[in-house]
């Protein structure tokens, strides 16, 4: 008998919830750092992801995170000849990060994150009792 | 051995059920956030009518709830993604599942206190 699974299930949502955590915590992180150059500037992470499927078990489903991408949408251009990384024509490039969009994703993250833990909790809990059983 | 279906009826059963429940449950919660994902859960209600249809014995039911099909479940706010996982849902959903759970576990429990009981004599 596969017992109580639903620690890998949980485990695998809350290490995914985690890496998006780390992806908003350097966006945020990030989010002022300006470029002289469009191509060297941070673009924001986002992170990918996927239902672990496995062949043997039709029930089981954590998540998984396939990869961390990057937004490719074009740099803010600042005109601010007075930075001095500006570019000849006095211009700096911000990342495209989105503060909000990034605070919004914190929350949801979180959320997430803590609807694992107490799906964790109550999968302790039951396992507990299981194991009393008749004591 | 032969005992356990008397002894313990469908509560053995039906915590298999629901410890399943429970794992899709979680595995629903856990992709709350995965574009595409589709939430699945099992229909006790469903299974046990089947069960008790096709069984011709107790051992015949055994297979049948153990071998319940997870069904997708009709989404109340599918998003834009393709995931139809609702949170409050779920969590509803594994509240739910976590109390019959226990229900069957306090059943077994008070039968394997009577035996108990008839085994020392007191």
């Amino acid at each position: 008998m596969s017992s109580f699974r639903i620690f890998d299930i949980a485990g695998s949502a809350m290490s995914a919830q985690s890496a998006r955590l780390n992806t908003v915590a350097s966006n945020l992180a990030n989010a002022d750092a300006v470029s002289g150059n469009p191509d060297d500037v941070y673009k924001a992470r986002l992170p990918v992801f996927k239902t672990i499927n496995e062949p043997g078990n039709r029930d089981s489903a954590g998540v998984q995170v396939l990869g961390i991408v990057e937004n490719q949408a074009a740099p803010a251009k600042r005109y601010e000849p007075g930075n001095p990384i500006a570019d000849a024509d006095g211009y700096v490039y911000a990342p495209n990060v989105n503060v909000v969009e990034e605070m919004v994703n914190m929350i949801s993250a979180s959320r997430s994150y803590q609807s694992s833990v107490d799906v964790m909790n109550t999968a302790k809990d039951l396992a507990m009792r299981t194991l009393t059983l008749g004591k | 051995m032969a005992i356990d279906n008397v002894t313990f009826g469908i509560q053995e059963q039906a915590l298999q059920v629901q410890r399943r429940r429970l794992e899709l449950i979680a595995a629903n919660i856990a992709n709350a956030d995965t574009p595409g994902f589709q939430a699945r859960d099992i229909d006790f209600r469903k299974v046990l009518e089947s069960a008790q249809k096709s069984a011709i014995s107790p051992g015949a039911m055994t297979q049948t709830l153990s071998s319940a099909t997870p069904q997708y479940r009709t989404a109340l706010q599918p998003a834009v993604d393709g995931n139809t996982v609702d949170v409050q849902v779920e969590q509803g959903q594994f509240a739910d599942a976590t109390l019959r759970y226990q229900a069957s576990l306090s059943f077994l429990d008070s039968r394997i206190k009577s035996l108990i009981t008839a085994l020392t004599g007191q």
